[in-house]
């Protein structure tokens, strides 16, 4: 393997390039005092401070529930069907008719209802797929997890309460 | 007080001054360090532990003390263990003949404030700097890995071309100062060159004070010259395979080696212990308000004679770190161009117009 020459033409200060390590060290400088003094900070403090994404972000997932509590999702596999990267399991079962006694009988619920957050790709179409609007990502993108077997959400943890969206 | 005793309480009470002050700086050192580079950097740096993030290298220090003590098992175990002890003691030894301040009275007695006024100063702190390329090649020859052995050879290669500089840019100064003295160099540099200018080494002989200026960062092994550590392509370099306290020893030589570079610099090039522009009035001003006598005078002169190096050497400090978050690290050809091409044949040009300035000035 040769070493490739690429010629440049250098100016003799360039060459003796003193003047400009000591410029940029200047500039440099520059940014000592503006950090010192102003608090200049591209970061921000992460626990304390959170960055604000955008509403459409698409986070964790949660299934909507109804005034009783009562999930909206009719286990009609639709999100399970269109999942690309196969994260949702399903098991239906029937509602029993006095679960429900307001408004639409919902016939079927889900038994168990397994998101494996380490398959998801966050991609959203289970969202576009629901046809009850139960499944939805929210924006809470905190989702680590000491174990495996915590990345799996149930049906319990999904019905979680989620503020700003759903 | 019976002499003989005075003496060796001034001696120990001297070498204690010493070692607090440099191991105390370290710390707050490697505070400045990474805070620093938040600042360079555009971020708040460490900023947890502590009021400003100022109890981080205690943090550092517990977390280093419990961490597992571990020999590689093919490693040669005497010289492992060796190198970082001879890498923390050669600075600290070397930092015995710096002289931080003139004499103070105490009673009767005379104090030089100097650990050892010895007249061959210069030898002796040269041969101490030298002796820190030793621990790197010990190390990474001890620890049997090939990232370690690259980083050793890579460092003893780098000292090698760059201590050659660094002696002609010192001996260029010797001619100026005819002695070996560093406490003479002091004084020699404390007369007036052209009114209130001192006639400090660095604006007798601007060249050669840069030309060792850049030698010592090749020196103790900082950017732009780490070469032997060189995160990105080996590793870590010379201490890979060192953990725990072994590594903090590590951790704390570079910095013990800043500040004994740093002081024999300002020695050398910016007048010592020489007063900082002001620092004469501040006296006369502390003279006239407490009235004092000639061995009160003294003493607040060695007092501000010692400030004086402080503020230097907190200087050079502080463009060890400006450099180290400036300027990234050079290719090892172009560390090998710059010492051999460029400064090697420049100080020896300095040294011949040294001596001749010299010879017609005598």
């Amino acid at each position: 393997m040769g070493t490739i020459n690429v010629s440049r033409k250098y100016t003799l200060a360039q060459k003796i390039y003193l003047y400009y390590i000591i410029k940029g060290m200047l500039i440099n400088l520059k940014r000592f005092f503006r950090g010192l003094f102003l608090q200049e900070n591209w970061t921000i403090q992460y626990p304390e401070q959170r960055r604000e994404y955008s509403q459409r972000f698409r986070g964790a997932h949660f299934i909507s529930v109804d005034k009783n509590k009562t999930e909206n999702c009719t286990a009609c596999f639709l999100c399970e069907t269109v999942c690309p990267a196969e994260c949702i399991h399903i098991i239906a079962e029937e509602r029993p008719e006095d679960e429900n006694t307001y408004g639409v009988w919902k016939e079927k619920k889900p038994a168990s209802f397994d998101i494996d957050l380490l398959r998801c790709c966050f991609c959203g179409f289970c969202e576009e797929a629901c046809p009850k609007d139960a499944i939805k990502l929210s924006r809470d993108y905190e989702m680590s997890v000491a174990t495996r077997d915590e990345a799996i959400f149930d049906l319990n943890h999904l019905k979680r309460e989620v503020k700003g969206r759903g | 007080m019976d002499p003989v005793i005075f003496t060796t309480t001034a001696i120990i009470a001297k070498i204690l001054v010493l070692l607090g002050v440099t191991l105390g700086v370290v710390p707050i050192m490697v505070w400045f360090e990474r805070r620093g580079a938040g600042w360079f950097q555009g971020r708040p740096g460490p900023n947890r532990v502590g009021p400003f993030g100022l109890l981080q290298p205690l943090a550092d220090v517990i977390k280093f003390f419990f961490k597992e003590d571990w020999v590689p098992a093919n490693a040669n175990k005497f010289y492992y263990l060796m190198a970082p002890v001879i890498a923390l003691v050669a600075p600290l030894a070397a930092i015995s003949v710096i002289p931080f301040g003139s004499h103070i009275i105490i009673g009767d007695h005379v104090v030089h404030l100097q650990l050892a006024n010895i007249d061959s100063g210069v030898i002796f702190i040269l041969a101490f700097a030298g002796l820190e390329v030793y621990p790197v090649i010990l190390a990474g020859w001890a620890s049997n890995n090939k990232y370690s052995t690259l980083g050793a050879l890579r460092g003893s290669a780098q000292v090698v071309s760059y201590e050659i500089s660094m002696g002609l840019a010192l001996l260029s100064m010797l001619l100026f100062y005819g002695t070996f003295n560093m406490n003479e160099m002091v004084t020699w540099q404390s007369q007036s060159l052209l009114g209130p200018i001192p006639s400090w080494g660095a604006f007798l002989n601007p060249f050669a004070a840069l030309v060792f200026w850049i030698s010592i960062f090749a020196e103790t092994n900082r950017l732009p010259f780490d070469l032997p550590e060189g995160e990105s392509e080996i590793v870590a370099g010379y201490h890979l395979e060192y953990g725990a306290f072994k590594f903090a020893a590590f951790f704390m030589a570079e910095y013990c080696a800043m500040i004994m570079a740093s002081a024999l610099l300002v020695t050398v090039f910016f007048g010592g212990y020489g007063f900082l522009p002001g620092m004469q009035m501040l006296l006369e001003m502390a003279t006239a308000q407490f009235g004092l006598a000639e061995v009160g005078i003294q003493n607040v002169t060695a007092l501000l004679q010692f400030i004086s190096l402080a503020s230097k050497v907190a200087f050079i400090m502080f463009v060890f770190v400006w450099v180290r978050w400036s300027l990234p690290r050079f290719r090892f050809d172009q560390l090998m161009d710059l010492g051999w091409k460029w400064l090697f044949p420049l100080s020896l040009v300095n040294l011949v117009y040294s001596a001749l300035l010299t010879w017609y000035m005598n």
